[in-house]
């Protein structure tokens, strides 16, 4: 994975998802079905080019109570990486 | 004399509200089946129990393209019906060009497809239910409904959802 993002502590993701080119809700149900996949505490990386994923994704961890461990935008890319807690 | 014994007695109920969300669908509109469709897969994907209520036109986003009814008029409505892949938005269908120009230009910007997202939702666990009345008087039969949504319900059940649902809505 590129950990090379200078300040961003590199984690080591159990799981990687390429979102990009998807529209809601879509990313959302992706994220849904892929929580299940990782262990408590695993990791999920994932990429995605839709603007509504800077509020879905940060929304749907407070409902589901996951942790969002980062989320960042470079140009048209948005990665971001949440942890499973339950 | 035979006695029947109802196999759901108890009255007691479940909680009177849960994490769960419901949504009557009565529209059978493609823009309309859509929102619905993206509401329910987005509450079921944020973990609430999602119930989604089929009604009246509603009733095209879960019939298989099948021709239903038995009376002349049971026939008749079943050519005007249409399944999933045929219903046409609300506002601009001019005979059907506009559900062509709506499916074209959601795949152009990779928008998930009205089947697609009904899976997601199938796959997500989302509960369909149909009305019993509906059915009845557009003389649809179970099976002319896909497997999914072959349950079969009243107002009453509705009802019983709704009050123990944190929202209900109807589209």
């Amino acid at each position: 994975m590129d950990a090379v993002n200078g300040e961003l502590k590199a984690v080591k993701a159990d799981l990687s998802l390429d979102l990009k080119g998807l529209l809601c809700p879509i990313p959302v149900v992706k994220m849904a079905q892929a929580i299940k996949t990782v262990p408590i505490a695993g990791i999920i990386e994932a990429t995605a080019t839709d603007p509504g994923v800077m509020a879905d994704i940060p929304a749907w961890c407070r409902t589901t109570g996951q942790k969002l461990l980062s989320m960042e935008r470079r140009d048209k890319v948005i990665r971001f990486v949440v942890q499973r807690v339950k | 004399m035979a006695v029947l014994t109802a196999p759901a007695l108890e009255t007691a109920g479940e909680p009177t509200t849960g994490n769960k969300a419901t949504l009557v669908v009565l529209s059978g509109d493609m823009d309309k089946i859509f929102a619905a469709f993206t509401i329910a897969t987005g509450a079921a994907a944020s973990g609430m129990e999602t119930t989604m209520f089929f009604t009246f036109w509603g009733l095209q986003a879960v019939r298989k393209p099948v021709r239903t009814g038995r009376s002349l008029f049971g026939r008749m409505l079943s050519l005007f019906l249409k399944d999933i892949n045929g219903i046409g938005p609300s506002k601009l269908n001019m005979g059907g060009l506009g559900r062509w120009m709506f499916k074209k230009m959601m795949k152009a910007h990779n928008a998930a497809t009205l089947p697609e997202l009904r899976q997601a939702a199938i796959d997500l666990g989302v509960r369909m239910l149909a009305c019993q009345t509906s059915l009845e008087v557009m003389e649809f039969s179970r099976d002319d409904l896909i497997d999914e949504a072959q349950e079969i319900v009243g107002v009453a059940a509705l009802m019983e959802l709704a009050a123990q649902s944190k929202f209900t809505l109807f589209i």
